[in-house]
């Protein structure tokens, strides 16, 4: 389904991607793990064709992405920091992003699974964080692309919202799609999670089940795991 | 692209500054022709406001447009639509709804003032299309500086900096060297020097429709002898068209090489 191959990207003299080769398949949820600045975004923004890549090849169902933008159809993307421009109504958004990206589903049933039907009036600088990243779920999901990307969805959401997240998750998995996640809520991982990458200063330092990293580590938690590998990579 | 532009546009329309630059324009064509009994007066009055203020809020419109939409813009280049199609319609949807408030804001006391039945309705659109052409101009110059510099205020300065050596600092070296080699031909030099800098390029252009020698200074004379007035107008208005055509090229080229 998609492929990345050899992939390098620094800004300016900061290589944050040096040669990343993973594959990931449909039907599966894959988190991308590792600590801050290891290039877990530069990588997903790479898929995403936001960040230009200086060497290597992503492939999306056999065919390049470099350059292209109309594979972008293919993907649904929640964005790690939800700030949209303030002055305009949550519902207004919505539409505004129906209109310029044609193929939308229906979202009412979402926005009220996810309780955002009161805010629809409301102005976008008016919500919380939370709220905020809501609309971000709602704008991703609505969409019906088989790739799914989501870049720290958690942050600022409660525990209600949490769960509906994690069963959101779950059925798109069950339609057969294939799912990248970034988090560090390592109990979503464990929870959800089908394979780990653990990316450390920008290659892949371990791809696979989640069960095999804990065997890899020998520590039988997902947190005592990656704080066994990164004790290591700090020594 | 139209998509864009609508959704920008509509954004800017609905910004209180866009009614306060347009409100600005209106008092003043109204006071201007009003209170003035002599038409050629007030265009002239009006083409050193315009010729220095468009260029300046075209400026700050830019920059704070993209600065204050990046966020917007981040969600649209995760969308399946053309980098060049984002930024192509941010960048129309500024400039127009900027000369929008200028060529309603100033036509509207002109045509009440009776206008159509004058003879200056030509000067008077002259100054229209220039005042357009400026705010194209530099929304494009803001937009490749704010493209460039990742930091707001960076960009800000660097855009303003631009402006004011556009509007005030280009004249001021120019007549100094004027001063300082006085002894040798110059003319090429002037000539030369006025294609470089679009703001000049449009004082030439109005006071050439104007046909006001007093007024046009030493570049000015020396555009108008060497063009004649009819081909003088024609290659200054192109020069125009080239000061929009290559920001707006480079801006896009910028906009598909930058990270987000």
């Amino acid at each position: 389904m998609l492929k990345v191959k050899d992939l390098h990207k620094s800004y300016g003299p900061v290589n944050v991607l040096k040669g990343v080769n993973i594959d990931f398949k449909p039907g599966e949820i894959t988190a991308v793990l590792g600590p801050n600045g290891s290039g877990k975004t530069t990588l997903l923004k790479s898929i995403l064709g936001m960040v230009i890549p200086q060497k290597g090849a992503i492939m999306l169902d056999g065919a390049s992405i470099l350059g292209n933008w109309q594979y972008r159809d293919k993907i649904a993307y929640v964005p790690q920091i939800a700030n949209f421009p303030g002055n305009i109504r949550v519902e207004e958004l919505i539409r505004m992003i129906r209109d310029i990206r044609p193929g939308a589903g229906a979202y009412q049933e979402l926005a009220e699974t996810l309780k955002l039907t009161p805010f629809f009036k409301k102005k976008l600088s008016a919500l919380s964080g939370g709220t905020r990243q809501k609309v971000n779920l709602v704008l991703a999901f609505m969409f019906d692309a088989p790739l799914v990307i989501l870049d720290e969805p958690t942050a600022g959401l409660d525990p209600v919202a949490l769960i509906i997240l994690k069963d959101l998750i779950a059925e798109q998995k069950a339609r057969g799609k294939t799912i990248l996640i970034t988090t560090h809520i390592m109990n979503l991982v464990e929870e959800m999670a089908d394979k780990v990458v653990f990316l450390l200063d920008g290659t892949v330092y371990f791809h696979g089940a989640v069960q095999e990293l804990k065997e890899h580590t020998g520590r039988d938690h997902m947190e005592k795991a990656i704080a066994a590998i990164l004790e290591k990579s700090y020594a | 692209m139209l998509k864009i532009l609508k959704y920008s546009f509509t954004d800017l329309m609905r910004s209180r500054w866009s009614y306060i630059y347009f409100l600005f324009y209106l008092t003043l064509g109204f006071v201007l022709f009003f209170l003035n009994t002599d038409l050629t007066k007030a265009v002239i009055t009006l083409m050193n406001i315009i010729i220095v203020l468009t260029p300046l809020i075209g400026t700050i419109f830019g920059v704070m447009y993209y600065y204050s939409s990046r966020e917007f813009t981040e969600l649209l280049l995760a969308q399946p639509v053309k980098r060049h199609t984002i930024f192509a319609g941010q960048y129309l949807g500024v400039s127009l709804s900027l000369s929008l408030s200028l060529v309603v804001g100033v036509g509207l006391p002109f045509v009440l003032y009776g206008i159509f039945a004058s003879a200056a309705i030509w000067d008077f659109a002259t100054l229209l299309m220039i005042g357009a052409f400026l705010t194209f101009i530099f929304v494009a110059l803001a937009f490749n500086m704010a493209l460039f510099f990742n930091d707001k205020i960076k960009g800000f300065g660097a855009a303003i900096i631009l402006w004011l050596f556009m509007a005030v600092i280009y004249d001021g070296i120019f007549l100094l060297s004027l001063m300082l080699f006085n002894d040798y031909p110059l003319d090429k030099l002037a000539l030369g020097a006025t294609m470089f800098n679009p703001i000049d390029l449009s004082r030439i252009l109005i006071l050439l429709k104007l046909d006001i020698s007093a007024l046009l200074g030493y570049t000015g004379a020396v555009f108008k002898d060497f063009f004649g007035n009819p081909l003088g107008m024609v290659v200054s208005l192109s020069l125009l068209g080239v000061w929009v055509a290559l920001p707006v090229m480079l801006m896009l080229r910028q906009s598909s090489k930058k990270d987000f």
